[in-house]
């Protein structure tokens, strides 16, 4: 576990967590895709309401990136 | 490969209802003598029902089709007869590697819960179970009729008849009920108009079973993105006789003639295996389809397995809602045709099956859409996740390449009692329950799914003196008196929640009907009553 990010698994049905996130994009241009995952960064962000945790989520996110 | 020969074949023989003066009359007529009619007759027939299977066929067909049996699909078969066979020759694997393009992402291991009589799954061609069924079935008499195909169905003074064709010509039969398992491509489907709807997928898939003659380890692996199938998804898994089923993603567009051609498909397999030291036993092509009846009972046809509703395979979902299809209908059925239901009990099968099909639907679905994404958004988070998932348990938890088939529990079920008691887990009316370790009563290790009963049974904690029970009940009670069979390690007590004198009302079919922390004669009776549709 890091220091301040919660990375246990934390949804009883996690299936059912991806899936929304999925159906909130369906029938979205590439464009509005996106916007949509910026504005749901950005709720998510604020509900954390932690900077250091939101700090390691996104070093996390980060070095999940494939090299270039 | 695709060989013509069959796997096993069967003769036909004319039977004297086609030479009667007037169609014969039966009880139940199943049409189609796959895993699905097969377990539907047996179970019938140790109930003692005997019903007809009409196949328009003479021989097992080899091939692609089911491979993963789950615990509940061997529980069932145990309960039928034919475990046992089913267990010998089935392969078990508990190691599962995913790797995205050339590494490995993640390996897990599914290590089994102990005091289960049935592992949690096992794989075996579904040709093997089919021939196992048959043995079993013509062991018992099962009145099997091969090349008897349904052409016409009729409803006729509430209740069907059928026009069958034969090598010796047509003839007809009555039935009360009629039971079609006549699979995907259901004639009977055909025959009624009925509409068959739902979600087809876009991507094709290719399925490959290959012979091997290297060691490989008896794992299941899957890739995302794999160097020798760039972009697409690919998944190995084992069978018995070192045959590997491979399931191929395609793209939309493929040519379908052209994939399956062996010059296309072999250096594919060899770069995958990273040998040539296999043999092609089968290929086929199939865009998957996730679809169901709006209705599983029309009149006096009821429908079962894929026939009824139809999944995509991840998640080996098709045959084992058959098998679980079956086990709900037979003992209603069976009460029905011996006038004990009320009507409400054969139309829950529809109800209940119904919620079983949904949620099937829903786990294939979910995982197809995982392995095959739709969209750039779709592949961006399916990819995201296979990124995190290489150090991150919480996103191996989203990646879904088929989750494991489970009983459905029947949470809005009219034969269930609603809890009136406070528990603290255990299994809830409409659950399935699971099995557990027992000691018999004459000592010697037993299991729960060993001491249930044919028919309804109770489930009941000592000490004391048990309940009376209603004629046909079977009592399992557990406790230290004599008769009684005890909780081998606290396990019974655990995954029921069991106090002292509470007891389970437990379904033929191994579902909760009710439970009660008191289980008083009285309240046992209402609640039979209710599970019976009376």
């Amino acid at each position: 576990m890091s220091a301040h990010l919660d990375d246990r698994p934390r949804f009883a049905d996690p299936d059912a967590a991806y899936r929304a996130i999925i159906e909130a994009h369906r029938g979205l241009s590439n464009e509005d895709s996106a916007a949509l995952n910026a504005a749901l960064v950005l709720i998510l962000a604020n509900q954390l309401g932690d900077q250091a945790a939101l700090e390691e989520a996104l070093a996390l996110a980060r070095a999940s990136l494939p090299p270039r | 490969m695709n060989a013509a020969a069959p796997f096993a074949q069967f003769a036909y023989a004319p039977h004297h209802d086609q030479i009667a003066p007037a169609a014969a009359h039966h009880p139940v007529v199943i049409v189609g003598a796959g895993p699905v009619g097969l377990s539907l007759a047996i179970d019938l027939k140790l109930r003692g029902i005997d019903a007809v299977v009409l196949d328009d066929s003479d021989r097992i067909g080899d091939g692609s089709r089911a491979i993963c049996f789950a615990k509940r699909t061997l529980e069932i078969f145990d309960r039928l007869g034919v475990a046992a066979p089913v267990l010998e020759k089935g392969v078990r694997w508990q190691v599962g590697r995913v790797f995205q393009a050339d590494a490995e992402l993640y390996r897990f291991d599914l290590l089994p819960e102990p005091g289960h009589k049935m592992p949690a799954f096992i794989n075996l061609q579904q040709y093997y179970v089919e021939k196992m069924l048959i043995d079993r079935a013509l062991a018992l008499g099962v009145d099997l009729r091969w090349l008897n195909r349904v052409a016409g169905v009729e409803a006729r003074d509430g209740e069907t008849l059928l026009s069958i064709e034969t090598p010796d010509g047509p003839y007809r039969l009555v039935a009360e009920h009629v039971v079609a398992c006549d699979g995907s491509r259901s004639p009977l489907r055909a025959m009624l108009g009925l509409d068959f709807v739902g979600e087809r997928f876009e991507d094709q898939f290719l399925i490959a079973d290959v012979r091997m003659t290297a060691d490989f380890p008896v794992e299941r692996w899957f890739w995302f993105d794999p160097p020798f199938h760039a972009g697409r998804s690919c998944l190995l898994h084992k069978q018995p006789d070192n045959v590997w089923r491979i399931d191929l993603q395609l793209s939309p567009e493929a040519d379908a003639e052209v994939e399956r051609r062996p010059e296309k498909v072999r250096p594919r397999i060899e770069r995958m295996l990273g040998h040539a030291d296999f043999v092609l036993e089968w290929i086929s092509i199939y865009r998957f389809q996730c679809r169901r009846l709006a209705r599983f009972i029309h009149g006096g046809v009821i429908f079962a397995g894929d026939a009824a509703h139809q999944v995509s395979p991840f998640g080996a979902r098709g045959a084992n809602s058959g098998v679980q299809d079956a086990d709900n209908l037979g003992w209603k059925l069976a009460a029905t045709l011996r006038g004990e239901a009320g009507p409400a009990l054969l139309d829950s099968y529809d109800a209940e099956r119904s919620e079983a099909a949904d949620e099937n639907i829903l786990n294939s679905t979910r995982a197809t859409d995982f392995i095959a994404p739709r969209s750039k958004a779709e592949l961006l988070f399916r990819d995201a996740a296979l990124a995190l998932a290489r150090t991150q348990p919480f996103a191996r938890r989203f990646v879904n390449s088929g989750r494991l088939s489970m009983p459905t529990a029947y949470t809005a079920s009219a034969l269930s009692t609603p809890d009136g008691d406070a528990w603290s887990g255990g299994l809830v009316p409409g659950a399935p329950i699971p099995d557990a370790p027992l000691v018999a009563p004459g000592g010697g290790p037993a299991f729960l799914s060993e001491a249930l009963g044919q028919g309804f049974s109770l489930l009941w904690l000592g000490p004391g003196s048990p309940p009376r029970l209603p004629a046909g009940l079977t009592l399992v009670a557990v406790g230290e008196g004599p008769g009684q069979w005890r909780d081998a390690n606290g396990e019974l007590v655990r995954r029921f929640d069991l106090t002292s004198g509470a007891g389970y009302l437990l379904r033929p079919d191994g579902h909760v009907a009710a439970r009660f922390r008191a289980a008083t004669p009285a309240r046992i009776a209402a609640a039979l009553d209710k599970a019976m549709g009376r």
